[in-house]
């Protein structure tokens, strides 16, 4: 009956995990985010996994971003998907890592159930279009 | 219908008290969702129970930082808590960055503090289109209080009021001189107002101007006892409210002065004699009968909204069979006709599909 437009949007929570200041790039991503026209929630520095998790969920964010620069991301990472899990937030959010990992590494987080990884240097185009084909639908 | 089945399922898991569910429900309200609005018929009847607060203010006067102090006040007294916190959206591209999270650093971890963003989507009186249907999943979900948080806002956002029962008006201190007191718009709308980071210099300037402003207010209603407010002057607006409130019972009925509470946000100072405060408004609308009488208004407001949104709707159907709104407008271009004539052709036959409705009934 009625036929108000929907209006979706993508939301994207970008989180920086654990003991790590370096929130630059966070910041960058933020705003190309903003700026390709999605709703980005920033999370603030040094949020435990747990925080994390609790925001993922109550803002129902599409994209899940952790940008993480302190080489802990085989400790933070899975905390956080587990966490998710628990709150059956896992299926329909797609989990992304920002920062600096070895090719191993992101074989194995992989596998946990991260999209993707994106290293120091990818364009930004390439993320916003990754986002834009692969955010679930809500 | 599978969306059908889907919502029934969606208001039963929200209303067990499910977190997913709560958020769900919010993003097809934001997203207008096909069906959404029988999601939000569904949730009303368990709606009511909730104290809704509203917080305005400029950018950077503290509101984020307030709520979060306010959420913990609430939380230590076992009560649970939803917040929604409107940020601006972009015009150019419909995104946002949505920060207001970052300052709820004293309820980490802690599922019972529902906080959502929510951007602005376009509208420009300090809310989002969604924000009173997602005040509604909170309340049906269970929470004791809910607090919504505008967008900063400058001098005319003022939406705030058809959401919330209660609003705090945040003013931090050098907001002005005297003749910005006098104006018209978010200074009118404050049932309490809040100098939040009182620390500075200038505070106690900036509560001399909302007293004398609240006085000016009060002078044309009823002749409170003035001249008397000193160093003192928050003790001593406290006492003209029970004062108003006592010689109130018995003959006239009785009146709410604006409050001014002063606050420093970011070590809780205020906090809790500001919810205090809240709490006697809230009382305040109860007693009076006023809180009903928003209600009643507020949901008048909200049957013309949606009535207003479906018979635009309706004609955007009724202008597609005309040839679209281009051709109209080019009619209007060449002076063949004007706005006024293609509005009022669009609209006959939906009057006259009214008419002979009216014609039948009698």
């Amino acid at each position: 009956m009625s036929a108000d437009s929907e209006q979706q949007s993508i939301r994207c929570l970008v989180a920086k995990v654990g003991l790590d200041g370096h929130d630059r790039g966070a910041h960058v991503i933020a705003r190309a985010f903003r700026d390709a026209g999605f709703e980005v929630i920033y999370s603030g520095l040094h949020n435990a996994p747990d925080e994390i998790v609790q925001a993922a969920v109550q803002e129902d964010v599409n994209v899940l971003g952790i940008s993480i620069l302190s080489g802990a991301h085989n400790t933070l990472v899975p905390k956080v998907i587990d966490g998710l899990k628990e709150y059956d937030a896992f299926e329909d959010t797609l989990v992304l890592v920002g920062g600096v990992v070895p090719d191993d590494d992101k074989e194995e987080l992989k596998e946990m159930g991260v999209a993707e990884v994106f290293g120091p240097g990818t364009p930004m185009e390439e993320t916003i279009e990754f986002v834009r084909e692969n955010a679930p639908k809500r | 219908m599978n969306a059908e089945a889907d919502h029934a399922e969606l208001v039963e898991e929200l209303l067990a008290g499910k977190h997913r569910a709560l958020a769900r429900t919010i993003t097809k309200i934001e997203n207008r969702a096909p069906g959404y609005r029988n999601l939000v018929s569904e949730l009303h009847k368990h709606t009511g129970d909730a104290e809704v607060v509203g917080i305005t203010g400029s950018p950077g006067a503290g509101k984020s930082t307030l709520v979060d102090k306010m959420a913990n006040f609430y939380r230590e007294r076992g009560e649970t808590v939803g917040v929604i916190a409107v940020d601006p959206s972009s015009p150019f591209t419909g995104g946002a960055v949505l920060g207001d999270r970052i300052r709820m650093a004293s309820n980490v971890g802690d599922m019972e503090v529902f906080f959502r963003s929510m951007s602005a989507r376009g509208s420009l009186g300090g809310l989002s289109t969604a924000t009173t249907d997602a005040v509604k999943a909170l309340d049906a979900f269970g929470k004791d209080k809910i607090i919504i948080e505008t967008v900063g806002a400058g001098q005319n956002e003022i939406d705030i009021v058809k959401s919330a029962d209660t609003v705090a008006v945040l003013v931090p201190p050098g907001s002005g001189d005297d003749v910005q007191m006098l104006k018209a718009g978010i200074l009118e709308i404050g049932d309490v107002f809040v100098v939040n980071k009182a620390d500075l210099k200038g505070a106690d300037r900036t509560v001399q101007e909302l007293r004398e402003m609240v006085h000016m207010q009060q002078d044309n209603t009823a002749n409170l006892a003035t001249g008397h407010h000193g160093a003192d002057a928050l003790a001593d607006g406290d006492e003209d409210a029970e004062e108003s409130e006592k010689s109130g019972e018995d003959e006239e009925p009785e009146s709410w002065d604006p409050a001014i509470v002063e606050t420093v946000a970011k070590d809780g100072e205020g906090v809790e004699e500001l919810i205090d405060t809240l709490e006697d408004h809230y009382e305040y609308l109860q007693s009076s009968g006023l809180l009903e009488d928003k209600a009643r208004m507020r949901y008048a407001e909200e049957i013309r909204n949606l009535l207003r949104d479906d018979v635009g709707t309706l004609l955007e159907g009724e202008i597609e069979r005309r040839g679209g709104m281009d051709e109209l407008v080019s009619g209007i271009i060449d002076r063949e006709t004007d706005p006024y004539s293609v509005a009022d052709e669009v609209m006959d036959p939906i009057e006259d599909c009214v008419d002979e409705l009216g014609d039948r009934d009698e």
